[in-house]
């Protein structure tokens, strides 16, 4: 008897690559997930800093999908590798920042390297024809596994009868009639077949697990670009986009406030890197100043830290200062009044 | 058999995870391997990445603001 076949699958921790990988692992494929990390990945990183989210479990989803079916997880660090993706995108940006169409061909390349080194003999997604503007159409499809190397090892288990035959099909590795012919954006026939499948817990059943989606924090990446030393970015720089309030009062500056005790924790691993303030005598959050802040910048940035301090009110609020590689002192400031601080501070 | 031991604090998910399976490959069947993670979904992500790889968690701590995960590795499975 051959030894089962073995695909690789990607698992987002969604639903739909959930759902891929027991329709193959069904077929008595021996299946093995792999997730990458790209730096931009919504998946956990807010939940895990911010207090308020306490109620929403505290886990990576991808694992837990993995858990749940049974198979191993790889997650691969491709931060350094995926700039170019993000930076320039061959085939351009969707709404906002998002290279949907080059990060897909990226993943499933990377995938596809992964399965060579590997000894696998296929790939697996859970794409849906017609699902995403970018990245999941009937035109893109082949570009995704024409540009990853994929080719015809690329099996999408959900929408596959609505395909041309793959070579995991055409071989008889996988059954092509017990492969589904899902299309659109209805998520009706993926919750049904959850159902089927007896899973009843899954996270995010849209997907949507990328920060090049959200406006907001597209805005700050932006602003990074354009204030910065031109167009590219490191790990810390995008980590730190999602933590916090961003003002930024004067072009040569901009400020990090926490917004809750979570967040202040987090801003405290970097607080060594930075300008950085706090109350001396109030509550109030740690702030970091990014960028070049002389003696006035920093009485204006001590002025807007202590409005979002208990001392908001006050005529007067005491602020620790502690200067990058240099000395520590505190000033007294009057709050700004929310007023006074003009919208178009907010990033 | 030896301890070793990974600061994987100021890491946020998944970044702890992939520290650990870093460390893992290098180390010997029956090591046991220390992790200090800041990070509060490290207590939840370390122990499923072990499940699946079969590796077996011996102890977990929050102690302050950090978890502290031991783990034992099971070189045949990971």
């Amino acid at each position: 008897m051959n030894p089962p076949r073995k695909a690789v699958a990607l698992i987002s921790g969604g639903l739909d690559s959930m759902l891929a990988a027991q329709l193959i692992l069904e077929q008595g494929v021996h299946v093995e997930g792999i997730n990458f990390f790209t730096g931009f990945c919504v998946e956990g990183h807010t939940h895990a800093i911010r207090k308020h989210d306490g109620a929403k479990p505290k886990r990576n989803n991808a694992l837990w999908v993995a858990e749940q079916l049974g198979i191993k997880l790889h997650i691969i660090d491709v931060v350094e590798e995926y700039k170019d993706v993000v930076l320039n995108p061959k085939h351009g940006y969707g709404a906002h920042l998002n290279p949907c169409l080059d990060c897909k061909g990226f993943m499933v390349g990377q995938a596809r390297r992964w399965m060579e080194e590997h000894g696998f003999d296929f790939i697996i997604t859970g794409e849906v024809l017609g699902q995403r503007p970018m990245s999941q159409r009937r035109d893109t499809f082949p570009v995704i596994a024409r540009e990853s190397g994929a080719g015809e090892r690329l099996l999408r288990p959900l929408c596959a009868q609505l395909l041309p035959p793959t070579l995991p099909e055409r071989e008889g590795w996988v059954d092509r009639e017990r492969l589904l012919k899902f299309s659109g954006r209805s998520r009706k026939p993926q919750i049904a077949l959850a159902e089927q499948f007896n899973i009843s817990e899954y996270a995010q059943p849209a997907g949507g697990c990328c920060f090049l989606t959200d406006p907001n924090y597209t805005r700050k990446l932006q602003d990074l670009w354009q204030t910065g030393a031109g167009k590219h970015y490191e790990l810390d720089d995008i980590m730190l986009l999602k933590v916090g309030r961003h003002l930024r009062p004067r072009p040569h500056f901009k400020l990090i406030i926490g917004r809750e005790e979570g967040e202040n924790n987090y801003l405290e691993g970097y607080r060594r890197q930075f300008t950085h303030l706090r109350p001396a005598e109030h509550n109030g959050s740690l702030a970091l100043i990014d960028g070049h802040a002389g003696a006035d910048d920093i009485h204006l940035a001590a002025r807007l830290t202590a409005r979002f301090s208990q001392g908001r009110d006050l005529a007067s609020v005491r602020m620790s200062v502690t200067e990058k590689d240099g000395p520590a002192y505190d000033v007294d400031v009057t709050p700004f009044t929310s007023e006074e601080i003009p919208q178009e501070w907010y990033l | 058999m030896s301890e070793h031991t990974l600061d994987a604090r100021n890491l946020l998910c998944p970044l702890p995870v992939i520290r650990v399976q870093s460390k893992a490959q290098t180390l010997a069947d029956g090591d046991t391997l220390k992790v200090i993670c800041t990070d509060p979904g490290a207590l939840s992500d370390i122990p499923a990445w072990c499940r699946i790889n079969g590796h077996s968690v011996l102890d977990t701590q929050n102690i302050d603001k950090e978890v502290i995960i031991t783990i034992k590795i099971a070189k045949d499975s990971a």
